[in-house]
Formats: structure tokens, sequence, C-alpha cells
């Protein structure tokens, strides 16, 4: 690294005052002696150390989803459900993202599973730091998947890799059928959009086809499934899937809307 | 508001690269697809450098619209709105620019 202005002497940085002559050559603009060129991804940290979490699991033999939705769409509901009918086939382990208390953890320790909570406190999301911490504690088995259950908040967990290999948003009826196109950055990188509380469907307003056409309009890829954790409706179909996912995706990056 | 998480992610990855120098400008690249508001950044930026090298520095926004090529018939386009659709229909679309959050340079003193 050069020690005068602490680039990487790749050629990435711009300085005219100094000369290294260490063979590492920059552009010289005129009248602007000072600018260093750092072109830099703002969440390169973060996307590093989700990478080491990948690479953790993936030497555990284990697997890890993010589950995210608002606030009240049955994140902790489903998670409860999922547990009893799968029964320790995947075991099932949980990071519990809330800003404060325990609540969710002692309902999903209630259900058999291995869990951690987080406390993000002003936080609005989980950060692969966080999860990097809570995998330590969490000590996952060989074959498990973890499920993170992030802060209920469909704007800021969206940015930020965790280390999953599968992002399930989830939507219930009662919320409203515009949440897609409301917040479609969440919904464009979903791997899976799970309908939550259907049977609900009868009293409220949901138009459930519209809903999933503007999914596939946001994201072409994205599966959608509906389920009612209350009377175990599609529950089957979800846990299926969630099995599927997790055999499919150990070892695998996570893709990013609109690449490749 | 993870605005203020991503702004104190800038103020840690200047510091980090340039522990020595003042800094009085930083120039960032915020996307039209990157999901964070350059006006949340603004926002954040004199509370998060307080105290740090950054601090009193000037915060320059680029914003570039998100630029994308249809997978199906080749087309480029820029999208507007939520929808990254082609004029032919289909929404298999590869974004070529505007999903990405950069610090592109620091002027130091």
């Amino acid at each position: 690294m050069c020690a005068t202005c602490g680039c990487a002497g790749d050629g990435a940085v711009v300085h005219a005052h100094h000369d290294h002559g260490d063979g590492h050559s920059h552009v010289i603009p005129p009248g602007d002696s000072r600018t260093i060129i750092l072109q830099q991804k703002v969440l390169a940290k973060n996307d590093e150390l989700a990478e080491r979490n990948r690479s953790f699991l993936t030497n555990r033999g284990a697997v890890m989803v993010n589950l995210m939705s608002s606030p009240g769409a049955g994140k902790t509901t489903l998670l409860e459900s999922s547990a009893k009918l799968l029964a320790g086939t995947p075991q099932v382990s949980v990071i519990e993202g809330d800003q404060e208390t325990a609540l969710d953890a002692d309902r999903i320790k209630a259900a058999g599973c291995a869990v951690v909570q987080v406390n993000t406190g002003v936080g609005c999301h989980l950060d692969a730091e966080m999860v990097a911490a809570a995998l330590g504690e969490l000590d996952p088995e060989p074959g498990c998947v973890v499920v993170v259950e992030n802060v209920g908040n469909l704007v800021c967990p969206a940015l930020f890799d965790l280390g999953e290999s599968a992002r399930i948003v989830l939507g219930s009826v009662t919320e409203g059928g515009d949440k897609p196109l409301k917040y479609p950055h969440m919904f464009r990188q979903a791997d899976l959009v799970l309908v939550t509380k259907v049977d609900l469907l009868p009293y409220v307003d949901f138009d459930l086809e519209r809903y999933g056409a503007d999914v596939r309009r946001l994201n072409g890829r994205a599966e959608l499934l509906t389920v009612s954790a209350r009377t175990g409706d599609g529950l089957a179909a979800w846990c299926e899937w969630l099995t599927r996912a997790a055999a499919a995706g150990r070892g695998r990056p996570l893709s990013r809307p609109g690449q490749g | 508001m993870h605005e203020l998480a991503i702004t104190e992610g800038v103020v840690a990855a200047v510091t980090e690269r340039l522990p020595e120098a003042k800094v009085t400008l930083v120039r960032l690249e915020i996307g039209a697809l990157s999901g964070v508001v350059a006006d949340s950044v603004r926002f954040c930026f004199d509370l998060v450098t307080e105290g740090t090298n950054l601090e009193g520095a000037s915060l320059e926004i680029v914003e570039p619209a998100a630029s994308c090529r249809c997978r199906s018939c080749g087309a480029e386009f820029v999208a507007e709105g939520p929808f990254l659709l082609c004029t032919c229909g289909s929404a298999d679309v590869a974004v070529e620019s505007g999903a990405d959050l950069r610090i592109l340079s620091v002027k130091v003193a």
C-alpha cells in the first residue's frame, strides 16, 4: 500500500501532490491536486463479512435463509408452526432480530428450536457483523437450516447481505395488497414471496391475483406461495420449499437483482 | 433509516483508507436503484462526521439513473418507476448501472 496516500497501488488513486517513483502510475488532473479516487463500495465491508458467514455455514454443512416482512406479518408464528411440522427434519435454528425484548426468542425456544436473540436497539435491520456474532453463539449443527427472522421492516433489511442463500419476503393479507408496489426494493430481491394469514381472505379486501401479478412484474424469478399458520393451509408446501431451498442453497452465493 | 448506518459506513471506509488525512470533500454515487435516499445521507452526514477526520467536509452526491438491458430483445433503456420492464413486455432485465452505492473520491487538505 502507498504510505503517502493509503492507496492500494493498483492505479485506482489520483495524486498530483507527490511522485512515488515506485512504478505505480496515476492520472494527474490539472488544477485538482488533492483528489483521491477511492471507487469503493460503501457496503464492501458488510458484503465481505456476509461472504465469511456463507463460508462458515458451508463448512458446517448448514445453510441460512433470511425472512423479512413488515412487523406483524406473521414471521414468528410461521416459524413456530413450521418447527412443529418439520419436527427436526431438517433441524431449524433461528436468529431473532428485534429492536428490543426476547419475546420472540422465548416463543421459538418453546417450539423446540435453538435460538439466539439479537437486539438492535435503535437499529432498523440486521447486518452481517451482528449475524456473524449470532452464528458463533448459535453454533449450528451440520445439516441444519438457520432462519434469520429479520427486524420487521420492508425497507432497510433489503440492503444488507447477511450470508444467506435465499431471501423470503412475507406479506400478510391484512396489510393490504399494495406492499410490493410501495416497497419494490424488498420484493425485487425475494426468492420467495409468502402470502400469510390467507384464512382471513374472506374478511379483507386483498386481491391475491393482482398481488401475484405485481410481484411477477417486479421480480420474474420469485416464487409465490400462500399460507395460514393458524389453519395449517399451505404449511406443507412452504416447509417443502424451505427443505428444498436449504438442500440447493448450500454454498450458493446470493444473487442480487439485475446482476448477471 | 438505514442511511445512518450507510453514512457511518462511508466515514469508516474513508478513515480506514486515509487515517491521517484531513478530508474536505466526499463524493458519493447513490444509484436510483441502490435503495438509499440521498437526502437522508445528506441529513446524517454532519452528525456522523463530527469528531472524525471528515468533520466539516462537504458532500457531493451523483445519482445515476437506472440503465437497463433487456435479456429477451437486447434493448437498452432507462427504467422509471418501480418496474424494470422492457417495452417488449419482458421483465427479464439486467441492471447495467444505477444500482451502486460507492465512494467515488475524496479531497484532502
